[in-house]
């Protein structure tokens, strides 16, 4: 039972990975595809966040630790916040992207947006 | 001095000291042709081109445009750029397929072999 | 002094920051002191790399343990033996990177004080610029998986910003908007890999999860979704299709950039493939040796090929780059599919690796003078068509002198450098697989014809009226240029202390795995 529980979130961040790339590769409008790209990057923070996860350990603040206790080292929630700040920044300057694309081409249609091309 | 210019590919060898010789050699043989030249040229004189005894085309108008050039290399090779140019579409979402299906071939071919 | 030689490795990103978050404070008090700040930050930069890379190629490999009493120790007495803190690592071969983004940052940046003082918002303009500089350092010197991620998305966040700056009717807009997505979806694979390693091996520094790795499936998979992304990044065919775009209609100065940022991406594949992976069964290497050469010579021969018909300059230069990555890819792919064969390894596999990583240097220099010569022709005449430009060989000799010197260069030409890397690469590759070999020398004759084609028109022909105005472009444009072309000359006369001094310890540094894990934790 523990080892299902222990599996669940795996199986989520494969699910949400899964449906991030399939709204970049199939949905047309812009900002699905930018959605499609938040939902990836939350599976990849939720992997992250996962493999940290040690059954009974504790987290490392030294005046709170019950005794007889493992402490975890909190690599990678550290990882997980500095991609998440990263996360932030890159979307942030994607979605006003898509904003001045729309003010200039009048759409959001990526099959639209190609005037680049050859 | 010569271990500073030689370079060598184990299997051949690459001077570039010999190439700047037979540069210097090379612009000194034109120099000399050139000096049999008439001597009673004078600038300013002949110098109008000659084209079949047209004028020459005002502005540029003589200019062959970029687009013109190897047009005989690519209406040879029709075939093979009707089929590359249209890959290029411009379109995000092919750019994004073409990353993840090399993504996906080689991560098939990493977990076979 | 020693204490400052100590820290170079930290300034080295330390300095470009802190340029990038002052300058639009600096800004404010008006242009001149922007415009010196900017430059004391360039050549601040330069000379820490330069410094940093004299110091690796004299005495061997650095260490820069972050936040440690002692910066050279990379194991703490209390931490049982293994590295828990950021170090970079900066090797030969972080070194040639090293000296490559510190002579390119500073030709551009001098470049760009004139191309573009006629534009607004300066201030964010080079704040940007030097965060894309301090990325490209990052990735180069860093010996940690998820600093590496940080780098490198610090290189894309700033290279798309810029490409888009100069909004252009939405043009540059889409162009940074395809660039930011495809290399956040490659910069994510790349962290689910890490991901995957630190899951199994509990480290993030490299030479330490190289000195564990058991080659699990698990560990399979990582390596693709490492090695993909980045070949993606560098512009391998059939995943290029961002560059032309990105490169053509990116500013100029920022475009001989991308091509440094491209190759410190190209640096990252090597180092995963070689330090990270390098002890694979041979079958392995074989099947990544030729991974990386079917992607060279994909990319030489669509890249070359996409570039004879183009019309925008920039766009049929950025074609070129594609098609230039693929010598690289292919020389070090052909040392890397020998290095389970000594004898060939020491026959040919090393010149082949040598051709590639010097025909890194050589390509960034000459294919970064190139697009500043573009840029120069599109500040004075304000078109990249080619179509509509001619003459201009009347109005700007400069120019015209330093286009001719990179279009050699890239066609491989002797005595330009183009020629060195490239003759090192036919002769090596030839003894592998003739057929290869002989596909690269096409590809540089298509090179030569395509740039024949753009000298003829861009700057032959008689001049005419519409450009009556043109003039040669400012000096700090051709003091940006000149750089470029002195290194791009010097390289292809005396290739050889280059070869001898740079080159042959950045090929060992990839090749002598040991070493690099041994600088971390020590021992044999």
């Amino acid at each position: 039972m523990t080892a299902f529980l222990l599996s669940l979130p795996f199986v989520a961040v494969l699910a949400l990975i899964f449906i991030g790339l399939g709204a970049m590769l199939f949905k047309r409008n812009l900002i699905k595809i930018l959605m499609g790209l938040s939902l990836f990057e939350s599976a990849v923070n939720l992997l992250l966040v996962a493999i940290g996860y040690r059954q009974d350990g504790v987290a490392p603040i030294f005046t709170h630790v019950p005794p007889h206790t493992h402490m975890v080292l909190p690599t990678v929630q550290a990882l997980t916040l500095t991609a998440i700040v990263i996360g932030v920044a890159t979307l942030a300057m994607m979605l006003s992207f898509a904003m001045i694309i729309y003010r200039k081409y009048g759409t959001v249609d990526i099959r639209n947006i190609r005037k680049l091309n050859g | 001095m010569n271990l500073l210019w030689l370079l060598s590919s184990g299997s051949g060898t690459w001077n570039p000291l010999l190439w700047l010789l037979a540069f210097i050699v090379a612009l000194a043989a034109a120099w000399f042709i050139r000096s049999f030249g008439r001597k009673d040229f004078r600038e300013g004189l002949q110098q109008e081109p000659f084209i079949s005894g047209n004028e020459e085309p005002a502005d540029g108008g003589g200019h062959i445009p970029a687009s013109n050039l190897y047009w005989g290399f690519l209406e040879s090779l029709s075939g093979y750029y009707s089929r590359l140019i249209p890959l290029h579409t411009g379109i995000l979402t092919d750019y994004v397929a073409w990353f993840l299906g090399v993504m996906a071939v080689m991560l098939v071919i990493a977990l076979i072999v | 002094m020693a204490t400052l030689l100590q820290h170079l490795p930290a300034l080295l990103v330390a300095v470009p920051l802190f340029a990038a978050f002052t300058l639009p404070l600096v800004g404010r008090t008006g242009a001149p002191a922007r415009t010196a700040w900017v430059f004391l930050g360039a050549l601040l930069t330069a000379a820490t790399g330069l410094l940093l890379a004299w110091q690796v190629f004299a005495h061997g490999p650095l260490l820069y343990v972050f936040g440690a009493a002692a910066p050279h120790v990379p194991t703490p007495m209390d931490s049982g033996g293994i590295p828990i803190r950021i170090i970079f690592q900066i090797d030969a071969l972080g070194a040639l990177m090293v000296v490559i983004a510190s002579l390119s940052s500073l030709a551009i940046i001098l470049y760009s004080l004139a191309s573009d003082s006629r534009h607004s918002g300066k201030d964010s303009f080079y704040s940007l610029l030097f965060l894309l500089v301090a990325g490209v350092l990052g990735m180069v010197s860093t010996g940690d998986l998820f600093n590496f991620f940080v780098f490198l998305e610090i290189s894309s966040l700033s290279g798309a910003a810029l490409v888009a700056y100069r909004v252009d009717k939405g043009q540059a807009v889409e162009a940074g908007l395809k660039y930011a997505l495809l290399s956040t979806v490659g910069a994510l694979a790349f962290l689910v890999a890490v991901g995957l390693l630190f899951a199994q091996y509990n480290a993030l520094n490299i030479a330490v999860v190289a000195s564990r790795l058991q080659f699990t499936p698990l560990d399979q998979i990582a390596l693709v979704l490492l090695a993909i992304p980045l070949a993606m990044k560098c512009g391998a065919v059939p995943m290029h299709f961002w560059t032309p775009d990105a490169y053509s209609t990116a500013p100029s100065s920022i475009t001989a950039f991308l091509v440094v940022s491209s190759q410190a991406s190209l640096y990252g594949l090597f180092r995963i493939l070689f330090s990270l992976y390098g002890h694979l069964l041979e079958f392995s290497w074989l099947t990544f040796g030729w991974f990386l050469i079917i992607l060279g010579v994909l990319s030489m021969f669509i890249g070359v090929t996409m570039a004879i018909p183009q019309k925008d300059v920039k766009r049929l230069m950025a074609y070129h780059a594609v098609s230039q990555t693929g010598y690289m890819l292919l020389g070090v792919g052909v040392g890397l599919a020998v290095l389970g064969n000594a004898e060939a390894l020491t026959a040919y596999g090393r010149t082949a690796m040598a051709g590639g990583l010097f025909h890194i240097l050589n390509h960034a220099m000459y294919k970064g003078l190139l697009f500043l010569t573009a840029g120069a022709i599109f500040f004075r005449t304000g078109t990249r068509n080619l179509n509509k430009l001619g003459g201009l060989g009347h109005h700007m000799p400069w120019t015209m002198v330093f286009f001719m010197i990179g279009a050699l260069a890239i066609a491989g030409i002797p005595p330009f450098n183009g020629f060195a890397s490239k003759f090192l690469i036919y002769e090596s590759v030839f003894r592998f697989s003739p057929f290869l070999s002989i596909i690269a020398m096409l590809v540089s004759i298509l090179t030569l014809a395509s740039f024949v084609k753009v000298f003829h028109a861009m700057f032959m022909g008689a001049a005419r009226t519409e450009f009556a105005q043109v003039r040669e472009v400012p000096i700090p444009m051709i003091a940006g240029m000149a750089i470029l072309a002195a290194v791009v000359i010097v390289t292809g006369l005396m290739p050889r202390p280059f070869i001898d001094h740079m080159i042959l310890p950045a090929v060992n540094a990839l090749v002598d795995r040991a070493d690099y894990i041994a600088a971390i934790l020590g021992g044999h």
